[in-house]
């Protein structure tokens, strides 16, 4: 087993003791254990990893359809350490390492700056989870799509949305990404095709469903042939009890559109431990029951997510349709600035801790010989400069003027309508100024 | 001369309220006169008056006349608005005869009416001489789901990018046929048949429309897309918004709604008021298939997203419509039938109630002027203004709940706006705040019916 990745050495919960004669619950054997509190979390360290073939990104039981055999293969490579063998090169490791420090960089400056009163309202950190949307989104072409939640900032990062402009708009100021007008909940960007930012969780799946379909669209009916943007749509564990969820995995696995659905499974729904809500916890096999591939991944590694993300993003370019992706990953905040986070066992954050995503892939490029410390300093230099000018940038900018008030409700400014005089609203002047009555 | 009519309505009175020549003498309104005679109308020779009436059901075809033809004054000394000033509103002709008799004929701003002059008119004449002048300019009869058909797959020709979703309306063309044939057509992903999941194919759709479709949504149903609620609110009208402006929704929704026969309460809902305070988003409803096939064209084109209520029960309306394109304003109120006593604020198959009461207060002597309002969100303030400022009563019918309707808006609206105008508060019939009850009676009793509106006019009118 490869030294490399620190993460094997911890328990990989899920399916390691799974198969179909062992269920992971076996509801004979406890069937009034009601999961009430978290000492039942099955993510304690009791169970040992049996299976030294482990070294996977994928798990899955024979019974169920996962992803193909190129990962499979994959996984075999991976134990060995040579540097032909490598996951990485050189190049592609320092840009991984370089977004998820921006991304962790930038949400404790969040924390700072929110507690300094330069941001306001619900916001909600990423620290921990930097695998998941590095690993995917490097990926990703400029034309491709992201549709997130309200733990969006670090998705925007990664899509290339700079971070002056993220860090403007979380100050509420006319420079921001949306003008001031979205907030941290409400990232968007045209440029970069980064589709939101949604307050209410699960209201994002079925917009990047619709991405999807344009895409599918734009190659079938409108028939440009190079169109092949792939959608991926980021959500967490609590969204996978709703509809919408479903909903849209029955869509896009019915007309094959080119979608990967990532859970981003960090257990807590705010103070709602994943296990009490879940009739059955494991959301990856959610998937092959409406026919698509379930995959489960170890979201605190961003090699592992980078090769399953690989294979799920290929098969969507290819038009075989989408893949359900469950990361198993941690958020070390709370839910949002505002939450006390009294909830969760310190024993668990302190094992999950241990796995940060950062550090994991530190150690693996020293050990391999991809880098230097040197090198990673200035990375981490790099960053800290490019984070202090996005604070400055948002403290330098204007706030935005009554005149934009009115601006966007509507693409179409004749929609407010028309007034006694005859005239459409808009053209009164005093409706640029925000004092016209609507 | 007389001039005998066939028993309907004579439109004059510039203002129901008493008008005066220049030296301050009372002219005699055309109620008067109608009260007088029992209905017909006379030409006295001493004031030369000439007035032309048409059965107000035939095409929209309307006469208006002056009482004198110098200027007419109200109480106040201010000067009345004149027939000619009416007629250039109205694009009609105004001729002025010798004998300073004014014999005039408007027609309503719709295309295909020919405005004619008839002298020596008989209603049933002038029904029929309009009517085949009307035949003669050209236009097909059609069915109001065919029209909104006809609007669709214009648009669909026009721009590839407009598609269709929504439940059966690809291989089974749709629960009223209003997309019939247009999977054949255009294959099975520009009509798209979805599954029963309303929020989130609203949502793809709202997905489809930021990254550049144009989609059209149908509920089955407007009843259904109460679970797209969520999609609508935040997404639909939202998203412009807290982009900053970067995305657009150029999507419409779609579907028929109202209260149908007997369908039950869930399969009858006026889901007007729910959507209405929604910030961003349009409304507007159609009533006939020229509005509907012109009102489908211009929801497509526009960049905002736009809610389109249809009625179930006037899907088999058949009407004669253009042959030439035509895209009408979604901003805009359509004048139904213009008049001078009180203006009857309306819209979907309300129109049909009122426009029955209509030829009921006719014989009764009332002019009603009747608006279609169509644009539910944002209002015609000025066509509304203009007629409040004219006729100095109001009338909403509509079929939305009393609680929080279009209705309710609409009043708030004409009394922030037009208070000084109104003779008497703004009267509102709205059907009844019950879920639509199954049995056909009680069905009857919870829309307005027009005996309603003949008595709210006539105590209004009071």
């Amino acid at each position: 087993m490869s030294s490399a990745f620190p993460a094997m050495k911890i328990l990989q919960p899920l399916s390691t003791t799974r198969s179909p004669e062992k269920p992971l619950f076996d509801l004979l054997k406890s069937p009034s254990s009601f999961l009430g509190s978290a000492s039942k979390l099955r993510f304690n360290a009791q169970k040992p990893s049996p299976s030294s073939s482990y070294s996977s990104s994928c798990h899955r039981p024979s019974t169920i359809v996962a992803v193909s055999d190129v990962v499979k293969e994959k996984k075999t490579l991976k134990s060995n350490s040579s540097l032909s063998n490598l996951l990485i090169t050189k190049e592609e490791g320092l840009e991984l390492y370089e977004d998820m420090v921006l991304g962790r960089a930038f949400e404790d400056m969040c924390a700072q700056m929110y507690y300094r009163g330069k941001m306001f309202g619900f916001v909600h950190l990423y620290n921990g989870q930097e695998a998941v949307s590095t690993g995917f989104i490097k990926l990703l072409k400029q034309e491709d799509y992201v549709c997130s939640t309200y733990r969006d900032h670090v998705h925007a990062l990664s899509k290339g949305v700079p971070a002056r402009a993220v860090m403007s708009e979380l100050f509420g100021k006319t420079t921001g990404c949306c003008r001031g007008q979205g907030g941290s909940m409400h990232m968007f960007s045209k440029e970069h095709n980064l589709l939101g930012g949604f307050a209410f969780i699960g209201e994002g799946i079925p917009v990047a469903t619709g991405a999807a379909f344009t895409s599918k669209y734009r190659r079938e009916v409108l028939k440009e042939a190079g169109c092949d943007s792939v959608t991926l749509a980021f959500f967490g564990d609590g969204t996978c009890n709703n509809g919408q969820f479903f909903e849209c995995l029955n869509m896009a696995a019915l007309w094959k559109l080119p979608i990967v659905f990532v859970v981003e499974n960090n257990l807590w729904a705010i103070g709602m431990s994943h296990l009490r809500a879940t009739s059955d916890p494991e959301i990856w096999k959610k998937g092959p029951a409406f026919g698509m591939p379930g995959v489960h991944v170890d979201g605190m590694d961003v090699l592992k997510v980078r090769e399953v993300a690989k294979e799920a993003i290929a098969r969507a370019r290819r038009g075989e349709g989408p893949t359900l992706v469950e990361c198993e990953t941690y958020r070390f905040r709370g839910h949002s600035l505002a939450d006390p986070d009294e909830l969760r066992d310190p024993a668990e954050k302190a094992r999950y801790s241990a796995r940060d995503p950062i550090t994991a892939l530190k150690k693996y490029m020293i050990e391999n010989n991809l880098v230097n410390e040197a090198e990673l300093k200035a990375i981490e230099r790099r960053i800290d400069e490019v984070i202090e000018d996005a604070v400055e940038f948002g403290d330098k900018s204007p706030l935005p003027s009554r005149s934009q008030l009115l601006e966007n409700v509507f693409a179409d400014p004749k929609g407010f309508g028309i007034g006694p005089d005859g005239k459409y609203r808009c053209e009164d002047p005093k409706f640029t100024e925000g004092t016209a009555h609507v | 001369m007389a001039v005998m009519l066939q028993g309907v309505v004579a439109t004059a009175a510039l203002s129901s309220s008493a008008a005066f020549d220049s030296k301050g003498a009372q002219l005699p309104t055309v109620k008067f006169l109608l009260e007088r005679k029992g209905g017909f109308l006379v030409d006295r020779s001493d004031r030369r008056l000439a007035v032309f009436a048409s059965n107000a059901r035939a095409q929209g075809v309307v006469a208006t006349a002056a009482l004198s033809s110098s200027a007419a004054f109200d109480s106040k000394g201010a000067q009345l608005p004149t027939v000619k000033f009416l007629l250039e509103r109205k694009g009609g002709f105004l001729v002025d005869r010798s004998d300073r008799r004014l014999a005039v004929f408007a027609s309503n701003a719709r295309a295909r009416s020919a405005s004619r002059l008839v002298t020596n008119a008989v209603a049933a004449k002038t029904d029929k001489s309009t009517a085949s002048a009307a035949s003669k300019i050209g236009g097909h009869e059609i069915l109001l789901f065919e029209a909104l058909r006809e609007g669709l797959e214009e648009e669909m020709d026009r721009d590839p990018r407009v598609c269709v979703m929504g439940e059966d309306v690809g291989h089974y063309g749709g629960s009223y046929k209003a997309t019939k044939g247009l999977a054949k057509k255009y294959g099975d992903l520009r009509v798209l048949d979805t599954p029963i999941a309303e929020n989130s194919f609203t949502g793809m759709a709202v997905g489809a429309a930021m990254t550049g479709l144009r989609p059209i949504v149908e509920g089955m149903n407007m009843g259904f897309l109460l679970l797209a609620f969520n999609q609508i609110s935040n997404n639909c009208g939202m998203l412009h918004y807290t982009s900053g402006g970067q995305f657009k929704i150029p999507i419409v929704i779609r579907g028929p709604g109202g209260v149908g026969r007997q369908l039950g309460a869930e399969h009858s809902q006026r889901l007007e008021s729910y959507f209405q305070s929604i910030p961003g988003i349009q409304m507007v409803a159609c009533s006939t298939p020229y509005n509907a096939k012109g009102l489908m064209k211009a929801a497509i084109r526009s960049e905002n997203p736009v809610i389109l209520f249809e009625h179930v029960l006037l899907y088999n309306l058949k009407e004669k419509i253009p042959d030439e394109e035509y895209v009408l304003s979604l901003e805009e109120a359509e004048m139904v039938r213009p008049g001078e006593h009180i203006t009857i604020l309306t819209y979907s198959r309300m129109r049909y109630h009122v426009m029955q009461a209509a030829k009921t207060l006719v014989n009764k002597g009332y002019d009603p002027e009747v608006i279609d309002i169509r644009s539910l969100k944002p209002f015609d303030l000025y066509t509304i203004g203009n007629s409040v400022k004219k006729t100095h009563r109001v009338l909403i019918v509509e079929e939305c709940m009393r609680t929080g309707g279009i209705g309710a808006s609409l009043t708030a609206a004409i009394n922030e706006n037009f208070h000084d105008y109104l003779d008497a508060p703004i009267a509102c019939l709205s059907s009844q705040d019950v879920p639509t009850p199954y049995a056909g009676t009680l069905e009857e009793w919870t829309v307005v019916q027009p005996a309603q509106i003949v008595t709210a006019v006539e105590q209004l009118c009071q």
